[in-house]
């Protein structure tokens, strides 16, 4: 079964189209990247799936379950981290745990040991008893991310999870979500850190302006834009511009010392550019190859910026 | 509906709200001091009989309190960044409207029965009906606190705009309801203006529970706080679904 299924989806308000009619299917167990610009439209389709918002048109399924029509169902099976989520400042790291986890029906003996254990791996097990107002934006994070898990959910939800964090938090963030991925947890993460959807997610789609421009694996993806593949070489003195013309190179763009020169075909752009040097006396100093990276796609994507 | 969940729910926010929202400034002094300096300014200097003015003042005192958490809480969520993440628990609005509702109404009530202890030991308070006398408190308090959940529904994460807007609403009603002028002496455009406030029923009601002058049958004063507290949650759940997404 589909652990998300979303079918024509689309919502506008006013005038602006925020989600224009997209579908995707997410598998059950699968780390799901949601890509996209500022305005692209993520936040409106992680609140549509989340039940939070109501469609104007397509359908939505959670494991089988309309969240429209079964928002509680539905939100049982889930955990959200929410763009703009805070933890409650006026209570404790432990009450706030207690308290998301009774919302989920945890009790007793079944709370505790699951507070324990999330205090622990998150760090701030020494700290339960303090009010959430004085942590820094890491550890407020961290005691969002625990919360949210604390019931164990099947599908979670994480909207820019890692935005403007620390490198402890950021990282202890990942790598509970990979476990939790690990261990079946479907995960549906929208995020602007194209590095982690390339390293974390095993699909990314990538949305602009509501509508969907790419999905597939980052490494098919990358594939799909072969001509972004470049040589980057630096030599030991200055090159005239135009030395390495030619009909294998589609563009050359030259930064500082380093000359990049994309190409379709890089065995034949290597010797072409080993044999320009040789016949010019020159040097190379260094030279590297390299396939278009997740960001390259994306900027191409979404046209290098938001609305 | 899974029932057991909504109940659940219900009283997991009533008792989030208890816990953050009842030692906020705005509830302590719109809902404790602003009665009690009400009753001061009015009574003191005054030729007055404590009995007969004690019926206005415990409703006054219910009203305030009852009314007092509800517009907080929800603009404070939306300020604060909690609300989405509450809404993304498994509960629905109004499972929200009602965990709000009870907790103003929980506030009122405590309020109220510190009041009314305090009334009958040092105030030589007469109460001849004390079944009816809990029954208004009850109804009271859940009328005033839908009102005042009613009152958070605005589109506004200030809770400073919610408080103004709340006390707006709240202090006209206080002198066309029998708290400070008895109903009685209300006539004219007073009169007609008192049967809109339903701080006017439980006055009265109060009025027939402390063998004071009542004016309206007691049944009509029953029904009429039912009305006003349905009227509010309605509108309550109206206007928080609609404005649900917006000031995150």
């Amino acid at each position: 079964m589909d652990a998300i299924r979303v079918e024509s989806l689309t919502k506008r308000f006013g005038d602006l189209t925020a989600v224009d009619d997209i579908s995707f299917r997410v598998e059950e167990g699968e780390f799901f990247g949601f890509l996209g610009p500022n305005g692209a439209g993520k936040t409106t389709t992680i609140r549509l799936l989340t039940g939070l918002l109501t469609p104007d048109a397509g359908r939505i399924s959670i494991m089988g379950i309309d969240p429209g029509r079964d928002a509680i169902s539905a939100k049982l099976l889930m955990g959200v981290i929410p763009e703009t989520s805070n933890v409650y400042a006026d209570l404790t790291v432990k009450q706030n745990l207690y308290l998301a986890g009774r919302y989920y029906g945890l009790s007793g003996h079944q709370l505790k040991k699951r507070s324990e254990d999330l205090l622990s791996k998150f760090g701030i097990y020494d700290r339960r008893d303090e009010r959430v107002r004085t942590f820094s934006k890491g550890l407020k994070q961290r005691v969002s991310i625990a919360s949210a898990i604390i019931h164990q959910p099947g599908i979670l939800f994480l909207d820019e999870p890692t935005e403007g964090l620390d490198v402890q938090s950021r990282r202890l963030i990942i790598r509970t979500i990979e476990e939790m991925n690990e261990e079946g947890s479907t995960i549906f993460m929208t995020t602007h850190n194209i590095e982690d959807a390339n390293v974390l997610c095993r699909k990314v789609c990538i949305i602009n302006q509501g509508k969907i421009v790419a999905i597939d694996r980052p490494e098919s993806l990358k594939h799909t834009f072969d001509r972004m593949q470049f040589i980057e070489a630096s030599f030991d003195r200055e090159v005239k511009t135009g030395l390495f013309a030619s009909d294998l190179i589609s563009r050359i763009v030259v930064s500082g010392d380093k000359w990049r020169l994309y190409t379709e075909d890089l065995d034949r752009a290597v010797k072409h550019v080993a044999g320009v040097a040789e016949r010019n006396g020159l040097k190379i100093i260094s030279l590297r190859t390299s396939g278009p990276t997740l960001e390259d796609v994306f900027v191409e994507l979404t046209g290098g910026g938001g609305r | 509906m899974n029932y057991q969940v909504f109940v659940r729910g219900l009283i997991v926010t009533t008792e989030k709200n208890i816990r953050i929202y009842y030692k906020k400034a705005p509830v302590v002094i719109f809902g404790l001091l602003f009665p009690l300096f009400m009753f001061l300014a009015f009574y003191i200097g005054r030729e007055i009989r404590i009995q007969v003015f004690f019926p206005g003042f415990i409703a006054m005192v219910l009203f305030f309190a009852s009314s007092s958490v509800g517009p907080l809480i929800t603009p404070w969520e939306k300020q604060a960044g909690t609300y989405e993440r509450l809404l993304s628990f498994p509960v629905t609005v109004d499972t929200l409207i009602l965990g709000d509702m009870l907790a103003g109404s929980i506030y009122g009530m405590i309020i109220t029965l510190i009041t009314l202890i305090t009334g009958a030991l040092f105030l030589d308070i007469d109460i001849t009906g004390i079944g009816l006398l809990v029954v208004a408190t009850l109804l009271g308090a859940i009328c005033f606190a839908a009102l005042g959940v009613f009152m958070s529904s605005p589109a506004t994460p200030q809770p400073s705009q919610i408080m103004m807007l709340s006390s707006l609403i709240r202090f006209p009603l206080i002198f066309i309801s029998g708290v400070f002028i008895p109903l009685q002496e209300l006539h004219g455009a007073g009169r007609v203006l008192s049967y809109l406030s339903p701080l006017t029923y439980l006055v009265d009601l109060f009025q027939w529970a402390m063998g004071g002058a009542p004016v309206h049958h007691l049944a009509v004063d029953l029904i009429m706080l039912l009305v006003f507290t349905c009227g509010f949650l309605f509108a309550a759940h109206l206007f928080h679904k609609r404005n649900l997404m917006k000031g995150l």
